[in-house]
């Protein structure tokens, strides 16, 4: 089965406290540390695991510039086989359909029968997966937590719903899915597996490569925009409690006795 | 002025909580707005939702179709591109429904699609005034959105608060007919309930629930030894079920379980609105992050800056302390 994944690297808003920067048109970005979108690498597991007992190849893809090829490059240590980076000026300010069209022109330049994209990214909406899937008119399927491979050019996915209850469903291969966290457990990759992919080229394809119109794509293409970004106005807020660590807890003893949780 | 179109789902012949949610939100539109409740569906359980939304919408649309039966977003998808218009505004709650809905169908409608919006600035000119939160809700940001060629928007839920009104007796408009052919390449098969698991969180006044602050799996028994002082029950958030730390029963959220406790001790929680929809009946939150802009500290009752791993066992000792004392 040929797999093409869908991936981004994003800001790790485990490891950072986000910003605004001084004009508050972005978050202050130096010095954040950024690394694979985290279902996104959940979604490579499950194409690496699939073509483990299938066959075939997993080829790792991103909209992006120089720096993202990183990203890249590690889900290559974890055993994609191919990465391939999406760049041009006229992709910048795209919003979800942009990326979604420019996704939709590469898939056309070779041949998938599978999808993946992690089910969201850190600064997204949960939208590229579906949108591709429109655009491509292949079936889609979100927040997928479990992939089994059918007989007939099927697969049976389970989609997590309320409750945490499961959804199962049959889908038509080629077809989209939005891969969840916790659907395997991704492979650890150490520095060694980077420095042995590190000589690998990373073909580049640009708006005109992909026979792209700029219209469609950018700036130009975008109905969303962000006009700014803003520290949203705390509500009532929590009440802190500060002081050394002896004096925080005892008030907090005092706090969980009032309300009946200690005694 | 578009017209302004709410897709209502449903279970067992009730209608979603974010029925109301999305009146609100189509006011923050246009004050004057009287949106068109959309539901799709078959047979009684159907019929008693639009029923009930007929009380809260002048007007509601029924879409009945025994394939429908079931909400396959697939489905429903292309019931809704036959039978809504394509250039008006369609606010839908973003649940794992609509997270499964409408970006396609923003696609097919060659209408604008932002999702997981949290507030409405009403609209300028075309122009939707929004606001989402990013980066895991540290930050928020102002969108602009051309809703010239029609708008879908995914709203989050608990977001919008309902407003107290008269009922109203709207009227409920069949569009049955008009929903053509439905095959999709998707078929649902069946639903498989979640495991009840060895301790129901549910059932606890006090929950000392970790997050991904617990950094690792030995780390739990840190959080099992204050729970263990304090009579509790140790529950998650969804990166420690991932991580699978813990077993799944014990996560809080919309994709878990929904709790209520008296005191919910949530410890190295960021306090993402999914995990917090999984929070009822007003509990008295303490917050310990060592991100002081943790947005958990928005909505906890007491936050306290500090990292769990040192900070829990300290607490554990001084209650034990206590508890000695007083025996």
């Amino acid at each position: 089965m040929e797999i093409l994944v869908c991936v981004r690297r994003v800001p790790d808003t485990s490891e950072n406290e986000i910003q605004l920067n001084a004009a508050g048109n972005d978050i202050e970005r130096d010095d954040l540390v950024y690394s694979i979108n985290e279902p996104d690498n959940y979604a490579v597991e499950e194409a690496l695991q699939i073509t483990a007992k299938v066959g075939g190849n997993v080829t790792v893809v991103t909209v992006g510039s120089d720096d993202d090829e990183e990203v890249l490059r590690r889900e290559m240590a974890m055993g994609a086989s191919r990465g391939v980076l999406l760049s041009d000026e006229a992709f910048d300010g795209s919003d979800g359909r942009g990326i979604a069209n420019i996704l939709k022109a590469y898939v056309h330049n070779g041949h998938f029968d599978l999808i993946l994209t992690g089910v969201q990214a850190e600064d997204g909406g949960a939208q590229v997966g579906g949108m591709l899937a429109a655009l491509l008119d292949y079936p889609f399927a979100s927040l997928v937590n479990s992939i089994s491979v059918l007989d007939g050019g099927k697969l049976k996915v389970s989609r997590e719903i309320e409750g945490g209850n499961k959804e199962m469903n049959e889908i038509d291969l080629p077809c989209v899915l939005s891969i969840q966290t916790g659907i395997n457990e991704p492979r650890y990759v150490g520095m060694r597996g980077i420095r042995q992919v590190a000589s690998l080229e990373v073909p580049t394809f640009s708006a005109s490569n992909l026979g792209l119109d700029a219209s469609a794509v950018g700036d130009a293409g975008a109905k969303v925009k962000r006009t700014d970004y803003f520290v949203p106005a705390l509500g009532k807020g929590a009440e802190m409690l500060e002081g050394d660590q002896e004096e925080i807890i005892a008030k907090l003893i005092e706090l969980m006795k009032a309300k009946g949780g200690l005694n | 002025m578009a017209r302004i179109f709410a897709y209502i789902a449903h279970k067992g012949g009730i209608a979603d909580d974010a029925a109301a949610e999305l009146v609100a939100a189509a006011r923050n539109i246009d004050p004057a707005a009287s949106p068109v409740a959309v539901v799709t569906g078959w047979g009684a359980e159907l019929d008693a939702v639009c029923e009930t939304l007929r009380g809260s919408y002048a007007e509601v649309w029924k879409i009945a179709n025994q394939a429908l039966a079931y909400p396959n977003a697939e489905l429903v998808r292309k019931a809704l591109l036959n039978v809504l218009p394509h250039d008006d505004i369609v606010l839908v709650s973003h649940s794992h429904f609509g997270i499964d809905l409408s970006p396609g169908l923003a696609i097919r409608m060659n209408s604008a699609f932002v999702s997981d919006v949290s507030g409405i600035d009403g609209i300028d000119g075309t122009y939707l005034k929004l606001v989402r939160q990013e980066f895991g809700g540290q930050v928020s940001a102002h969108m602009r959105c051309d809703a010239s060629a029609g708008a879908v928007l995914n709203l989050r839920p608990g977001a919008f608060k309902p407003q107290e009104g008269a009922a109203i007796n709207g009227v409920i408009v069949d569009k049955s007919a008009g929903v053509g052919a439905l095959t999709v390449g998707r078929r649902y098969l069946e639903t498989v309930v979640a495991e009840a698991g060895d301790v129901d969180i549910t059932k606890h006044a006090v929950l000392v629930s970790v997050g991904r602050g617990i950094q690792e799996k030995d780390n739990i028994a840190i959080a099992e030894e204050l729970a263990e002082t304090l009579g509790a029950a140790v529950s998650c958030s969804r990166p420690v079920v991932d991580a699978k730390w813990l077993p799944k029963s014990r996560q809080v959220g919309s994709s878990g379980k929904t709790v209520k406790p008296k005191i919910y001790m949530a410890c190295g929680i960021s306090g993402s609105f999914q995990h917090l929809a999984g929070l009822k009946g007003s509990p008295f939150i303490v917050a310990i992050n060592k991100n002081p802009k943790a947005p958990i500290f928005q909505v906890a009752d007491v936050g306290i800056v500090a990292d769990i791993l040192e900070f829990l066992p300290e607490l554990t000792s001084k209650v034990r302390e206590m508890k000695q004392v007083s025996v």
